[in-house]
């Protein structure tokens, strides 16, 4: 009960301070951005789509979990991160660890590697598929929502599909069962939009429907950022509830401080 | 000591007589603290002094217990930080205090620093003071890259090749003296081991002498204060400045009031936003080092920003690392530029204040401009606070001789709180 309090106490601190904080360095960005987009024909700001996951969402992260387990982990490691310290932080227990989420033949206090072969991988896909431990701390959860969101049908690749967070993707769009398959109308060659450059898309067209509903699959795609965000620092957790105790502390012993200073300064004149 | 300070109490016997008699304890706690008079009138901007050296202190802690956990290597660096992470217990605490104090060093620094400028603190005769100061920003400032250099992400890697490229612009000795630091023809294993020793044995043993001489030059002129006046000048029977309290408990516990704003401060960046948006850890750096792999956009860490503006602003690379190199100077050689017959602001006329004025915002827009992409609007802006930059030291000769400046009262000025 009180961890739960604590949390939402943390989560609450770092919505209200971090803006707070940041509005003077925000604000010159923002302000630029703004310029030049009034008027222009519509198009699908994908640049702009958010992950806005909840890291104090337990039962998101726990589905996040299951989701990277059966649709990510058989390629992509989290190498820095070991089963069972997820498992304690998520808080899933012991059992379901090892039926659901534990691979054959590892232990849980194994790092969450793949055991791939390296020559497949290469012939698959040209490359390794990358380890996925940092992505959301040196792109951003955003970008990794963008990028799970951003696939469309391209017949000039071998896959057969692009990305548009990562033109040239060499990842097939291994989720296009649970989403479906779209493809995107650009806007004419030289068409300005998009911050920060990339493909101006008009719109999608479903070409084929997915298992899960858009509203669905957007839950889907953030439960599993919001993980990916977790693993790519587990303490982060710990982090914003120690803080407000740290944070609340101080307070008080400089409210104090103040009064200390108050009184031994009364013969100053 | 002076003569009044044995007849303030009786000599002391057991074993506080014992230790006084080989090591003059109460005397030093004496001349530095209780008998140590500064001006009564100190403002917010006098907290900086002493933030700076709990923010030393923190830095030197946290050091030593994360270089307990860090492996030192291309091939180990950044495994064995996100182990501290991860796997040390409260060891990603360690990592975020050290972080956040590097970029909290830099702020307080940057504040005690402008203190200075507002009240004239490196004027004569605190030249010396200002001096050594000087240096600890310099050596701050070594400390400081080649620490951002040993997580051996991909920004310390780039960041690392430009900085360390600045020392091939020198003629003549530039390419040698470039492969003698790196000890490598790039940034390689040799240069993450020597800026290693350098970050964690070398430096930090110059910064811990350079701040006691700063203290003693200090304590030898005493503290400067808001109106610039010298309370030395007014003393009462006892050889006491009139407008002087005794620096303990007086600022001792002020400071500890300010200790606490600070680290509330602190804390909430720690623990709530601990890269600050990406500015005081860079996404970049959570890649690893990659030779192969430059980042979109080089920058240095905001500290640096300013006189990588500078920098960039001159078309010429070799032009551009001196006028980098000159913007330091400027700031070395304030107390004989100066050349105003007051101290501080309060009694300074339009001139000064207005180049002040004009040298902060150019300041501040050249840190902005620094962490951006260039572009041919940031270039011009460069450029054009560059020239204010150096107009603002170059001209100070003539335009504070020429401030109408206002008559300095004699005694202080009382506001404190």
């Amino acid at each position: 009960m009180s961890t739960r309090i604590t949390r939402r106490l943390g989560v609450f601190s770092v919505r209200l301070l971090a803006p707070l904080l940041l509005a003077p360095l925000m604000l010159a960005p923002a302000a630029m951005a703004a310029e030049g987009h009034g008027g222009e024909p519509a198009h699908v700001n994908w640049q702009d789509w958010k992950a806005n996951n909840q890291i104090g969402d337990q039962a998101s992260l726990q589905r996040g979990a299951a989701n990277f387990a059966n649709y990510c982990a058989s390629c992509h490691s989290l190498k820095y991160l070991r089963y069972e310290r997820m498992a304690k932080d998520l808080g899933i227990p012991d059992d379901l660890l090892r039926k659901n989420l534990l691979p054959d033949g590892a232990k849980p206090t194994d790092y969450m590697m793949v055991n791939f072969p390296k020559a497949d991988a290469e012939a698959w896909f040209g490359k390794l598929p990358p380890d996925l431990s940092l992505i959301t701390r040196s792109k951003g959860s955003d970008y990794v929502y963008q990028f799970l969101k951003g696939f469309y049908v391209d017949q000039s690749t071998a896959t057969k599909t692009n990305n548009l967070a990562l033109p040239g993707a060499a990842m097939p769009a291994v989720l296009s069962e649970l989403e479906g398959v779209k493809r995107a109308v650009f806007a004419e060659q030289g068409a300005v939009g998009g911050h920060g450059g990339g493909p101006v898309v008009e719109r999608f067209e479903v070409v084929a429907a997915g298992s899960l509903s858009p509203e669905k699959y957007d839950a889907f795609v953030r439960d599993t950022v919001n993980f990916m965000s977790y693993a790519g620092e587990p303490s982060q957790l710990q982090r914003n509830d120690l803080g407000i105790w740290v944070v609340l502390f101080l307070l008080v012993f400089t409210g104090f401080a103040w009064l200390l200073k108050r009184e031994y300064w009364r013969d100053v004149h | 000591m002076g003569g009044h300070s044995n007849e303030a109490g009786p000599a002391r016997t057991g074993f506080t007589g014992w230790l006084n008699k080989r090591l003059p304890v109460d005397a030093f706690v004496k001349g530095s603290m209780t008998e140590y008079y500064a001006p009564k009138n100190f403002n917010i901007w006098y907290f900086f002094g002493s933030l700076a050296l709990l923010v030393l202190v923190m830095q030197l802690i946290t050091g030593v217990f994360l270089t307990m956990h860090y492996k030192v290597g291309e091939a180990t660096a950044f495994d064995s930080v996100e182990y501290i992470m991860r796997e040390v217990p409260y060891g990603w605490l360690l990592r975020y205090l050290h972080s956040t104090g590097a970029s909290a060093f830099f702020i307080v620094v940057y504040l005690h620093m402008f203190r200075a400028m507002l009240y004239g603190s490196y004027k004569a005769p605190r030249e010396l003071l200002w001096l050594f100061g000087m240096v600890i920003y310099l050596a701050l400032m070594a400390e400081a890259f080649m620490g951002y250099v040993l997580p051996w992400g991909n920004m310390s890697f780039w960041g690392a090749q430009v900085i360390v490229n600045l020392f091939g612009t020198i003629p003549v000795i530039g390419p040698g003296l470039v492969e003698w630091i790196r000890g490598d023809y790039g940034i390689a294993d040799s240069t993450l081991n020597r800026f290693f020793s350098l970050h964690v044995v070398a430096v930090p043993l110059v910064l811990l002498l350079l701040v006691a001489l700063h203290l003693v030059a200090l304590h030898e002129t005493g503290s400067n204060n808001p109106d610039g006046i010298e309370i030395k000048d007014n003393k009462d029977a006892k050889g006491n400045p009139v407008d002087g309290i005794a620096f303990h408990p007086y600022y001792t516990i002020k400071d500890v009031f300010g200790v606490g704003v600070f680290l509330t401060l602190f804390c909430i960046v720690v623990f709530f936003m601990p890269t600050f948006g990406g500015i005081f850890l860079e996404k970049p750096n959570f890649e690893v080092a990659n030779a192969m792999s430059t980042p979109d956009h080089i920058a240095p860490v905001w500290y640096f920003t300013p006189f990588y503006a500078i920098l960039r602003a001159v078309p010429d690379q070799q032009l551009g690392a001196l006028a980098m190199a000159l913007s330091l100077v400027c700031l070395v050689l304030l107390p004989w530029l100066d050349r105003s017959p007051v101290r501080s602001i309060r009694y300074r006329g339009w001139m000064w204040k207005t180049a002040l004025t004009l040298f902060v915002i150019s300041f501040v827009t050249l840190g902005y401009l620094g962490l951006m992409p260039p572009s041919p609007l940031y270039t011009t802006l460069a450029r054009i606070c560059s020239v204010v930059y150096f107009a603002f030291f170059v001209l100070m000769p003539i335009y504070t001789r020429l401030d109408p400046v206002k008559p300095v009262p004699a005694r202080l000025t009382s506001d404190h709180e």
